[in-house]
């Protein structure tokens, strides 16, 4: 049964559109996992300017808890 | 405030892309009317041959970026070089493949070597494919870009002189749908002019997604080394 003028050749139309989503997504993925490195990039400087510097004898506790909150905030909102 | 203003910005225009690509394959599939030689394979133009166009267009606007940073010295021209080339070779990659899927079901082959508009977009994919080996075996920074902004002007100077040498050349079998003897029917057209705009729309929101992430990681590097050091 042949089927109808419509269909015809209706793989190849699948398949043409598919692999252009499917490259689409190929890049898309990609740039993510950069995305991801980039973040995780991002928590790793904000611990190291969280690290209280040795020779301050001021530096303020509370601060420092304060920062934590506020780059778990920016985290957070990263990951949504 | 300026990178919160450029987000939204990237956001608002990825939104539109969509909307746009939506449309435009909605118009395609559901309004335009089914070719009476091709039947439905006919519906792979409206990929392709977007594809195959907003591809040359971003090796020639490559071409342009590279010759401001070769004038002005900013590597922020030569990022966006860069990201054109990118992303225009990735669409490249998409032309070659759906074209030789519609070869497939209209000629009965992948490939036919002795049709010059497969051939010469072939060649002008190879051509951009060398950039990255030829840009990654220079090591100095400034050379670099400059060697690359070099080969993006004569590449991208390439593009249309190639194109105009196959709208020229005696087509083997390859439609040529834009020619002097007509043109599409108005509803192919207007289908065909949305899919176009859309497929220029997402080159761009690709780009600009990309030269933004290029930025953050560069800024992020800038900040890693000046916190050690200090």
């Amino acid at each position: 049964m042949t089927p109808p003028l419509a269909l015809e050749n209706g793989g190849y139309v699948g398949a043409a559109y598919l692999v252009f989503l499917l490259l689409l997504l190929i890049y898309v993925a990609i740039m993510a996992s950069k995305l991801q490195r980039i973040q995780r990039e991002l928590s790793s400087l904000a611990e190291l300017a969280d690290r209280p510097s040795s020779g301050d004898p001021d530096h303020d506790v509370g601060d420092v808890h304060q920062r934590e909150h506020e780059i778990e905030a920016v985290r957070q909102g990263g990951r949504r | 405030m300026a990178t919160a203003l450029q987000q939204i910005t990237l956001r608002r225009l990825a939104i539109v892309t969509v909307a746009v690509m939506g449309a435009g394959y909605a118009l395609a599939f559901l309004y335009a009317p089914q070719d009476a030689t091709e039947g439905f394979a006919q519906k792979i133009f409206y990929l392709h041959v977007p594809l195959a166009i907003v591809s040359l267009l971003g090796f020639i606007v490559a071409g342009i970026h590279a010759i401001r940073h070769l004038r002005s010295g900013d590597p922020k021209h030569d990022a966006r070089s860069y990201v054109s080339i990118h992303i225009s070779v990735i669409l490249g990659l998409a032309v070659l493949l759906t074209g030789a899927i519609w070869a497939k079901s209209q000629w009965g082959v992948w490939w036919e070597w002795r049709e010059p508009t497969l051939v010469s977009f072939l060649i002008v994919f190879l051509l951009y494919a060398t950039y990255y080996p030829l840009r990654y075996a220079i090591e100095d920074r400034d050379r670099q870009a400059r060697y690359a902004s070099v080969f993006a002007i004569t590449a991208g100077a390439f593009v249309p002189l190639n194109f105009l040498a196959v709208r020229l050349a005696q087509p083997y079998i390859h439609p040529r749908t834009f020619s002097s003897s007509g043109g599409l029917p108005g509803e192919m057209l207007l289908a065909f002019l949305v899919c176009l705009a859309g497929m220029a729309l997402l080159w761009l929101t690709l780009v600009w997604f990309e030269l933004d992430a290029k930025a953050a990681s560069a800024n992020l590097g800038r900040i890693r080394r000046a916190l050690e050091a200090s």
